[in-house]
């Protein structure tokens, strides 16, 4: 047991921290709101260089091989920063989901162009039918003498609309018709018959709908051979969400810093905010919430390899509790500053929006104390 | 980073559980699940005490010229996980955890070698003597007096909520030495035979039904002026050292885990109905297991913090605060899973020396008292709001 940043990990926290604090900075991230890509491609390639992309994949695809830890280390740098760059979609889902997924073949060609920053992916999983329910697929991928031709609508695509390859579940029907196997896809952006509708965020960065309307696709378009990847897919949705967690711990951390600062300076009735205890103690509870929301995004990224249900309840625990807590932090952050909280002026509206956000994708606190409570229970009822 | 053990840490938790499985006897066990109020009692903590004792495990936190194993904090963690889920009775923590580490930290040479061994082998037992009845959390305020005569104090006044002073054959106190500006700088830290003459003890029986704390009166206690720990009038720097070890250095998640998984248990046997198919249960019950997740990856975090062996300081207002809310969390979803159990009332104590049978199942006899006395870990050690002032100002400067 050991629990000690070791030394590169300190330095990974400093470089990364030090990147947000210099670049990414109230003006960038205005510029950033308006931009119709959402991101900066310039960053993107800084990324790159830093060696931020290659972090988490194997080194015999050019990557680093990091652990779940160091993405969390930079997630939270993210979160103070806001950063938008689609680096869940690309690296945390798409990146893994090849490496765990793909033939060789498939890993070769693709991973090193995302360690580079040449390529980037997005994950087409959810639908609305489906609502959180990972294992509901309705799109559907028949079996031709060409390859494979899918169809159906996948809803809240991270980054899609920036992605050069979409990769897309659906549920695999061959020779033999319908099967139960969920397949993945590798779908180029540009395919004929794909057609993706893109939107504006909440809290920054981008996301889209897409129709796939008999999109067809070559044989080798399916990721490795065609085994089940719904297992794939919750331990994919299992390491997004412990990363998510760390970013969301970088912002409850931003509005924290940002509110204490305001409740010292902000004078009403003649003395500082701060001097009044009810608005003291309600800073403490911030506080206790944010190491707490720490602890657990630490904990969900140190069990991302553990079995699958200790991994599963250990993440669903995490984004519970820190989807609680990230809402409980924004709105408070946003009842202290008091009127100007609910602006555009102040950059805390800006921080909360990321916060709902986070507690909404893949699923609420609801949702995820209901697939913890479900997956440790030791006896199933009759 | 690493949650799981390493090749010698695995070896240490097969010693520790060898340990327990060869020394812990049924009835110290069932007397620890029957005991509903936060401390065994002593003729079953002490027995606990002298079988660590001789295993050279009686103090786990002191240091090695002490008596201490010098374990590394992953064999503390160890030790106190394998001891919480095996249902070891409370040792003493008012001597190991509180006025041992003050002694060590601050007493004389011959106080560490009088005092320091006996808390080791359980032949003393100690009760705090803090809080007054006009002095809860303004504990500084106290009003219990020592004055000088030759080398004696001469001790007048009260302290209430002394647990286990019925019990306990010493006490440490805050008394009143000085009367300053400050109210903080008069006080002096104090350690006092409870037998000697003037010392009287009223009994206060809690909600739950149980006979734990106490009121102590001192009137002209005669007390060696070599009894006193530290200098004259710093009483309130060694007394809240102690307090945060009160609050911080324990690992408390261990044990609210097996508190959560009786309740649980219970949850899930026809006892109960099987209260778990309600939905309702099952998402509290995973509100309060990750709830303990994170106090025990915070607590994991501070004992990698704490290898150096400063004391917790703030960080220990947050373990206190977070751990006696979710002790009530796990005490509140119980009296809700027994459902009509939770009518009956079972007044013998204590209740493992129990002759008759119960209105209801063993399971459930200490689930309503663990509730009701289970309001105090709120208020004792500084209550949240106190935890909340500290933070507030410790932490976040304000």
């Amino acid at each position: 047991m050991d629990l000690n940043l070791t030394d590169e990990q300190r330095l990974l926290r400093e470089s990364a921290e030090r990147f947000v604090a210099e670049s990414y900075d109230a003006d960038h991230r205005r510029k950033m709101a308006n931009d119709p890509l959402g991101f900066s491609p310039a960053v993107w390639t800084q990324f790159a260089e830093l060696g931020w992309l290659a972090l988490p994949i194997a080194e015999e695809f050019d990557g680093l091989s990091g652990s779940a830890v160091e993405i969390g280390i930079l997630m939270e740098a993210f979160g103070r920063g806001l950063v938008s760059e689609p680096y869940i979609a690309t690296i945390v889902l798409g990146a893994a989901l090849i490496e765990r997924c793909g033939s060789t073949a498939q890993k070769r060609a693709i991973l090193p162009k995302i360690a580079d920053g040449s390529l980037k992916l997005a994950l087409a999983h959810s639908e609305r039918a489906a609502r959180f329910d990972l294992a509901k697929v309705a799109t559907t991928a028949h079996k031709t003498a060409q390859g494979w031709r899918l169809a159906g609508s996948k809803i809240a695509v991270l980054d899609g609309h920036a992605a050069d390859e979409i990769i897309v579940s659906a549920h695999i029907h061959d020779h033999q018709g319908p099967s139960a196997r969920i397949g993945l896809f590798l779908v180029p952006a540009t395919t004929p018959s794909v057609a993706i509708s893109d939107y504006e965020r909440l809290g920054g960065g981008r996301a889209c709908n897409i129709e796939l309307s008999d999109v067809q696709l070559p044989k080798d378009a399916l990721l490795g051979n065609g085994h089940d990847a719904q297992p794939a897919i919750e331990w994919a949705v299992d390491r997004a969400m412990a990363a998510l967690g760390a970013e969301a711990v970088g912002i409850m951390q931003v509005l924290l810093d940002t509110t204490l600062e305001y409740t010292k300076i902000r004078k009403q009735f003649g003395r500082p905010l701060s001097a009044n205890q009810v608005i003291r103690h309600r800073l403490a509870d911030m506080a206790v919430q944010v190491d707490e929301a720490r602890s657990m995004a630490l904990r969900a990224a140190l069990k991302v390899d553990a079995d699958p249900v200790e991994r599963a309840r250990a993440a669903s625990g995490a984004k519970a509790k820190i989807g609680r807590s990230a809402r409980f932090v924004g709105e408070q952050s946003i009842q202290l500053h008091g009127g100007m909280g609910v602006t555009e002026e102040l950059e805390v509206g800006a921080y909360f929006k990321r916060l709902v956000a986070f507690d909404t994708l893949f699923g609420g606190s609801a949702h995820h104390y209901g697939r913890h409570a479900r997956l440790g229970r030791t006896t199933v009822p009759a | 980073m690493d949650l799981s053990f390493n090749a010698e840490e695995r070896a240490f938790q097969d010693e520790v559980r060898g340990f327990i499985a060869r020394n812990l006897t049924d009835e110290m066990k069932r007397a620890t699940a029957l005991t509903p109020s936060v401390f065994s009692d002593p003729d079953i903590g002490m027995a606990w005490q002298r079988t660590l004792h001789k295993q050279g495990w009686g103090a786990p936190g002191w240091p090695v010229e002490h008596g201490g194993p010098d374990w590394t904090p992953a064999q503390r963690w160890i030790f106190e996980t394998e001891s919480a889920r095996a249902g070891v009775p409370n040792v003493n923590v008012m001597g190991v955890k509180m006025v041992g580490p003050v002694i060590i930290g601050f007493g004389s040479p011959e106080q560490k070698n009088f005092y320091l061994p006996r808390i080791l082998s359980g032949e003393d037992y100690w009760c705090q003597g803090y809080s007054e009845p006009g002095s809860g959390s303004d504990l500084s305020s106290l009003k219990t007096r020592a004055v000088r005569d030759g080398d004696d104090y001469i001790i007048n006044g009260t302290k209430i909520w002394t647990t286990h002073a019925h019990h306990a054959n010493r006490m440490f106190a805050l008394v009143r030495t000085s009367d300053g500006p400050r109210q903080q700088d008069g006080i002096s830290f104090i350690l006092i035979d409870m037998k000697t003459p003037g010392i009287t003890t009223r009994p206060i029986l809690t909600i739950g039904g149980d006979h734990e704390v106490n009121q102590v009166f001192f009137d002209d206690v005669r007390v060696p002026v070599a009894n006193r720990v530290g200098e004259e009038g710093k009483g309130w720097t060694y007394g809240k050292y102690l307090l945060e070890f009160e609050r911080g250095s324990g690992i408390a998640s261990a044990k609210l885990r097996e508190g959560l998984k009786a309740i649980a248990d219970l949850a899930e046997s026809d006892l109960t109905g099987r209260a778990i198919d309600s939905p309702d249960i099952a998402t509290r019950i995973s509100e309060v297991e990750v709830d303990i997740d994170a106090l025990e990856m915070t607590e994991l975090r501070v004992l990698a913090a704490l290898q150096t062996g400063q004391n917790p300081g703030a960080v220990s207002s947050i373990l206190k605060l977070r751990n006696s809310e979710i002790r009530q969390a796990v005490t509140r979803l119980g009296v809700d899973v027994i459902g009509h159990d939770a009518l009956a009332v079972e007044p013998m104590r204590p209740l493992y020396k129990l002759n008759h049978e119960p209105a209801m199942p063993e399971e459930m006899l200490t689930v309503v008292p663990e509730y009701l006395n289970g309001r105090a870990y709120t208020i004792f050690g500084g209550t949240s709001e106190i935890q909340r002032d500290i933070i507030a100002k410790m932490m976040l400067g304000i």
